[in-house]
């Protein structure tokens, strides 16, 4: 197939928060730069992110400090996470809000006129004491508010946008990238966006289970891609579930309901946090809370007719406050839940919500490989930010509000790096073979010629199940070990599997066809390091290894297209401060 | 439940036709109009062609004509709906196929209100003050998630597309004109002088009508006009 080429200085693959701070960085420069994104910019998933984006800016208590941040961070990651990209995120955390503040983001207002914070999980003053409030928030629509403010500064900058393309594949020359094919979802057409730097900014891939806070895009598209490659994925087996999903809908309601004082009860109306963790009771980090609120589940504390969920109390609070700060949880659960939490509970579960895992980058978002003999090696021409990357700063789980932060200040550092080493002369032009650019093609070209197979939905479905029923929020290796079986046979069965619209006018069951692909690739990935690991650490919990094993599992896990797995140092030297020490954490 | 779902293919089709769909809304789960529109794409017709992503009212995708009022399928309760369930694209804009239009000319005006705070002061160190009762004032315009219900509501909209902005954007003109941080707030007003980008506004008020997240684009365009009036005096 001959497809056309479009050359820029930089290509961008996603137009979330990641994508939309990258651009603009590199936009305001005066570098050719484009944003690929499969659906217009201010429907990507950033927007549903809903209570807040931490940094220690001092406003509510005048003493915070970044490297509290950090050592909450470092603590909650359950060490996993790298103290150097800590680092980096807390301490420019502030200015990365001011930078927001600063384009207009309509943060909420404390009586003084600077900007609100709230109370969130497992945010600490003074090194893991008191409660702090460090959560900087738009009521409850901040993810919304900054994804409309990063879009509007873009249209401000010229950003030009290829809106509704879909990424389908890296094109690689030798073991450098060259740029990516894309498909324009409304033509058909099919192009070769070549690039100094390719920018990964595609978010997660929720939609590997049953219920999950996600979007119906969440689908790993940057995973698939990268695995393609040959590149890696790290800490694949990392994923946090929420505590306050809503039962049946898995819409995500904000930790924020219980920052602003809001808590769980179970059918006997205790308030179980306090039974569990004394010290920051629902404010824990989330794959504690949601721990203890599967344990109150399966020893038959649960509520309802079949006893399959918890209660998120919020009707003591002032209606002044639900309407002031949480006003969009409210409508949530008034359409979602068929409750009005003025005045009655919201029933919630723990539901799949976010990947701390990814790729795996350096600090600049670079793309990172290892060599034979296990050390870093930068991959030339291609960089990941926001959810995609595992930079690591999220470790084994991820602290409420640290991923709007994790989105701006990583997709701020990939543009940064991306223009100075451009202005260097450090960014070639990789010229792929023609050959190159057919690999990136070989499945959209699979999909346009089965004729015969299974339908995507109904892959799409059993994928689901599997994941739902055999690596949720407790794991063990039996469970583990037929979940694995399944997904290799849907796998094999998927090559086979045909989509009956062939149609080149926006054909969206292609789409959802090549996403498949990303789903499984993902899912394929989370099950081999999820089996492999032998611990719970963070958010991933065995039951027949209930103890972080520190001697034999403080490192990252790799997991390459073949099966191999591979691992890395976690980084304990930032730059400023003295390594934060290994110690238990609570629960 | 039945459902008549507007379709339209131009590769293959002459014209559009409604197709009627029988679903076993009990048997797939399906509690919002978002869901039975995907249970038919997953399980009878996958050439069904919708945008849809959060699937919770605040990505703005799936905006469409749900028995003649312009709405949000995910958050459209299927027990409310009258049978059949009428489901036609949003009205005014081109269809690019079934219920997916072509929404340049909605994005084209929402540029053309410059949705982007200017301050052409130097910026501070931190962030600019403000204070609640100037940040109430943006409460009921930022929520806005460019879904077109209301713009692809408003007659004035279907008349003069290319030169009416329409209820959406001059929402989000009057979001600027009143964030106590923008400075070109004269500007603003001067941009929407003349008989069309703003006064073509009749005040029929369908978007009010419409608005899945509440939102008011006619107050928001009287408070233009009033403003206007004062900076004439």
């Amino acid at each position: 197939m001959k497809v056309a080429t479009h050359t820029f200085d930089s290509i961008i693959i996603g137009g979330g928060g990641a994508g939309l701070r990258a651009a603009l960085e590199l936009g305001q420069s005066g570098l050719n730069v484009a944003v690929i994104s499969k659906v217009f910019p201010t429907r990507s998933h950033t927007v549903s992110a809903q209570g807040g984006i931490n940094a220690a800016l001092g406003n509510a208590e005048a003493d915070d400090d970044w490297r509290w941040h950090m050592y909450d961070t470092v603590v909650g990651a359950d060490f996993l996470g790298d103290q150097d990209a800590i680092e980096y995120m807390c301490e420019n955390a502030p200015q990365t809000i001011y930078e927001l503040e600063h384009m207009g983001m309509p943060f909420s207002r404390r009586n003084d006129g600077k900007i609100y914070q709230r109370a969130f999980g497992g945010a600490t003053r003074n090194f893991g004491k008191e409660q702090a409030h460090r959560t900087c928030c738009v009521a409850d629509r901040t993810g919304h508010a900054m994804l409309h403010t990063l879009y509007q500064q873009n249209i401000a900058a010229k950003t030009k946008f290829f809106n509704e393309w879909f990424a389908v594949d890296l094109v690689r020359s030798g073991s450098d990238i060259a740029g990516v094919t894309a498909i324009s979802i409304e033509t058909g057409e099919v192009v070769f966006f070549k690039a100094r730097a390719t920018i990964l900014a595609t978010g997660g891939a929720g939609r590997i289970y049953q219920s999950t806070t996600n979007a119906h895009i969440n689908t790993g598209d940057g995973f698939g891609m990268t695995l393609r490659a040959g590149l890696p994925l790290q800490d694949m087996e990392f994923w946090q579930f929420h505590p306050t999903g809503i039962y049946g809908a898995g819409i995500l309601v904000t930790e924020g309901v219980r920052g602003e004082g809001g808590y769980l009860i179970n059918k006997n109306g205790e308030r179980y946090m306090e039974r569990y963790a004394p010290h920051l009771k629902d404010l824990s980090c989330r794959d504690v809370v949601s721990r203890c609120s599967a344990i109150e589940i399966r020893e038959g504390r649960g509520c309802g007719p079949k006893s399959d969920h918890v209660l998120l109390k919020l009707d003591h609070l002032s209606e002044d406050i639900i309407k002031a700060r949480l006003p969009g949880i409210r409508e949530l659960a008034i359409t979602f839940a068929g409750v009005d939490p003025t005045r009655d509970p919201i029933p919630v579960v723990p539901t799949c919500h976010y990947l701390m895992g990814g790729i795996p980058t350096n600090i600049h978002g670079q793309t990172l490989n290892i060599t034979t003999d296990g050390h870093d090696h930068v991959v030339a021409g291609l960089y990941a930010a926001g959810e995609c990357a595992c930079v690591s700063v999220h470790g084994a789980n991820r602290l409420g509000a640290n991923s709007l932060l994790d989105l701006v200040v990583f997709g701020r550092a990939s543009g940064l790096h991306v223009k100075q080493n451009i202005a260097e002369g450090h960014l070639p032009f990789h010229e792929p073979a023609p050959t190159d650019i057919e690999t990136a093609l070989t499945r959209l070209n699979r999909w346009d010629t089965n004729a015969k197979g299974e339908s995507v939905g109904v892959i799409r479905t059993e994928l689901q199940k599997i994941m739902q029923d055999d690596f949720g929020v407790f794991r063990t290796a039996d469970h583990m070990k037929e979940g694995f079986i399944k997904l290799e046979e849907l796998h094999d069965r998927l090559q086979y599997a045909c989509i009956k619209d062939k149609s080149q006018c926006f054909n969206t069951a292609r789409i959802e066809a090549l996403e498949l692909d990303n789903l499984m690739a993902t899912a394929i990935a989370t099950a081999y390091l999820a089996d492999a690991r032998t611990e719970s650490r963070g958010a991933h919990s065995r039951y027949d290894y209930p103890d972080r094993d520190d001697k034999n599992w403080l490192k990252h896990s790799l997991y390459f297209n073949d099966g191999r797995i591979g691992f890395r140092l976690v980084n304990t030297h930032p730059r400023l401060m003295e390594p934060i020490k290994l110690k238990e954490r609570e629960h | 439940m039945r459902f008549s779902i507007y379709r339209y293919n131009p590769g293959t089709d002459a014209k559009p036709y409604m197709q009627e769909f029988d679903i076993d809304t009990t048997e797939h789960n399906c509690h919002m109009l978002l869901d039975a529109l995907l249970a038919i794409k997953d399980h009878y017709d996958e050439t069904l062609t919708l945008r849809r992503s959060c699937r919770e009212g605040v990505c703005g995708s799936d905006g469409m004509n749900i028995n003649g009022k312009n709405g949000l399928a995910c958050t459209t309760h299927l027990s409310n709906l009258k049978e059949p369930v009428v489901i036609r694209p949003l009205p005014g804009l081109p269809v690019i196929r079934d219920l997916t239009v072509d929404m340049t000319q909605f994005y084209e005006q929402y540029e053309k209100a410059k949705p982007y705070l200017q301050n052409h002061n130097p910026a501070p160190a931190k962030e600019r003050l403000q204070s609640p009762e100037e940040r109430e004032k943006l409460d009921g315009l930022y929520e806005c998630i460019l879904c077109a219900c209301c713009t692809t509501s408003c007659p004035s909209f279907w008349w003069n597309p290319d030169k009416f902005m329409g209820p959406a954007a001059l929402l989000q003109a009057y979001r600027f004109i009143v964030d106590s941080r923008d400075t070109e707030k004269e500007a603003r007003l001067a941009d929407l002088t003349g008989p069309f980008s703003l006064f073509r506004c009749r005040g029929i008020m369908n978007c009010v009508d419409v608005c899945p997240k509440s939102l008011n684009p006619t107050k928001a365009i009287n408070h233009i006009k009033e403003l206007m009036l004062e900076e004439s005096v």
